[in-house]
């Protein structure tokens, strides 16, 4: 492979022009970008130019400046984030978060194979922000892309000490409380709040958890600036947004595409729906469920999907076929779901089973009794909210509301006794199956 | 001007990690604390000033010290 001599100086690099920018290498080449050939593309990490006490704020304030929002689902801005953690008591700590232990989305390991000096870079910028110095970068263990990740990070030769962490699978694993927790005492539990992690995390110091996306986003923001980061989005939700599209597309794989772009546009990006679609489900396992033929013209935005009583999330939209029935695949989410609990708290540990089998119930359709179960699960949606020590139950409760909402008439015909021609069957969307997946040319 | 105190609301917090369904607190407080029907507490309600003891006392009575009272400002 040739490698081009002499990457051009600081300065002169331009900043990534059309659809893709986190992933521009691989749209270009078709493969990992190796050190030599990112510093060439996105310059040199820009260190100098934010250096001592008034560059850190200076960071910050770019971060702040692109209204950069985290993108591992919670989109609490960073810049807040960093801030407080940068003024915390005792030296900070910095976590990478590329577990991805949300099933339906599989962006982080698309950039932990694609771009992983870009998530570095973050890391290291958001080191160098926050004061910290230690960077812990945390993937789920199996993942083909920590031994690819560990040796990126080792060519950045960063005076900062940055570990690459195999954490055990699971979905609230991955949570930010159980990051720390698995680090420091080897239980990748979640804990309880307060304190937050970015208040006393890891040793009891002030902890910046980034998701792999937001800390490469951070990358390219230090080098060309807020102004060039917010060229593309919307006033509210600016820059690009990788998303994972599934389901009955033609497609399936991860996408990079402006915000403001229509959940029908993005499927498009995914070649289009491959039959009649009835539904989408928008923010992953703990999102929500909105009908397709409204669904199509919403912009894929905090304020859009907001507006329509949704959120972004770990923006992932999957296609649900007309032909399914949305009752029972909802159920088999939640089973996931209930399965994939902690056991920690009460009301996830038995919650979650119970509207499991309740949305079970209502699926396989047994009009008398399906009344009684109706009614217990609403009341049971209303106690389980809130009370847990991570939101993974209300997680749950969000993707059975908005399921109880969207398909409404479905539930009816199962509470008549005349459940759908698909009820009760296995999942028939790749729901179940992570790690699928191609990436989709634009 | 509100005098000092006045403003002033409490409530009960709940570690739902270390809330092991023992419920001497919905006894000790019904006016504030309801149990799920696995026999977790729920504490969404303001504890009402009259019941301040009762609060300390559910407290002091969890045996997996799950409870906290905790002031919170009037909104």
């Amino acid at each position: 492979m040739s490698r081009r001599p002499n990457p051009p100086e600081q300065g002169v690099v331009r900043p990534p022009s059309g659809g893709w920018r986190l992933l521009s290498g691989w749209a270009e080449t078709g493969r990992a970008e190796t050190y030599s050939e990112h510093v060439e593309r996105f310059g040199r990490l820009p260190l100098t130019h934010y250096a001592g006490t008034a560059g850190r704020q200076r960071l910050i304030d770019a971060v702040a400046a692109a209204g950069l929002r985290g993108r591992g689902g919670a989109a609490f801005p960073t810049a807040v984030k960093m801030a407080t953690v940068a003024n915390g008591r005792g030296r900070a700590v910095v976590v990478g978060n590329g577990c991805e232990g949300e099933p339906s989305s599989r962006k982080d390991r698309i950039l932990a194979d694609y771009a992983p000096h870009l998530v570095i870079d973050g890391a290291l910028l958001a080191a160098h922000a926050t004061g910290a110095d230690e960077v812990h970068l945390c993937m789920h263990e199996g993942a083909a892309s920590l031994d690819n990740v560990a040796r990126a990070a080792h060519e950045h030769r960063s005076k900062v000490k940055v570990r690459v962490v195999a954490i055990p699978g699971g979905f609230v694993a991955s949570e930010e409380s159980a990051l720390v927790h698995y680090l420091e005492a080897g239980d990748a539990r979640p804990t309880s709040k307060p304190p937050r992690v970015f208040e006393r995390g890891v040793k009891g110091r002030p902890t910046f958890v980034g998701n792999f996306e937001t800390l490469a986003q951070l990358g390219l923001i230090a080098r060309f600036g807020p102004e060039w980061w917010r060229s593309v989005g919307t006033a509210q939700s600016p820059g690009t947004a990788l998303v994972t599209v599934d389901g009955a597309v033609q497609h399936p794989g991860v996408v990079e595409v402006p915000y403001g772009m229509t959940l029908g546009e993005v499927l498009e990006c995914a070649g289009g729906p491959t039959e009649t679609v009835q539904a989408l489900l928008v923010g992953g396992y703990a999102g929500h469920w909105l009908r397709a033929d409204s669904a199509v013209a919403v912009p894929l935005t905090h304020e859009g999907l907001g507006a329509v009583g949704a959120s972004v999330g770990v923006a992932s939209v999957i296609a649900l076929p007309a032909r399914a029935c949305g009752v029972t695949e909802t159920a088999h989410v939640l089973r996931y779901l209930a399965a994939e609990s902690a056991a920690q708290c009460g009301p996830c540990m038995f919650g979650l089973p119970a509207i499991a089998s309740d949305f079970a119930e209502l699926a396989n359709g047994s009009a008398v009794r399906d009344q009684i179960v109706l009614r217990r699960l609403e009341r049971r949606l209303g106690e389980i909210d809130g009370r847990g020590a991570c939101s993974h139950p209300d997680g749950a409760v969000r993707l059975a509301e908005s399921a109880l909402r969207v398909f409404e008439p479905d539930v009816r015909q199962h509470l008549a006794g005349r459940p759908c021609a698909a009820a009760g069957v296995a999942p028939r969307l790749p729901l179940l199956q992570p790690g699928r997946g191609v990436l989709v040319a634009r | 001007m509100t005098a000092p105190g006045l403003a002033t609301q409490w409530r009960l917090r709940v570690d739902p990690i270390k809330c092991r369904a023992h419920g001497l607190c919905a006894e000790l407080l019904p006016e504030t604390v309801d149990l799920d029907e696995w026999g977790y507490a729920i504490a969404r309600r303001a504890v009402p000033p009259l019941v301040l003891g009762e609060a300390r006392a559910a407290v002091a009575a969890c045996p997996t010290l799950a409870l906290r009272l905790e002031r919170t400002s009037a909104s």
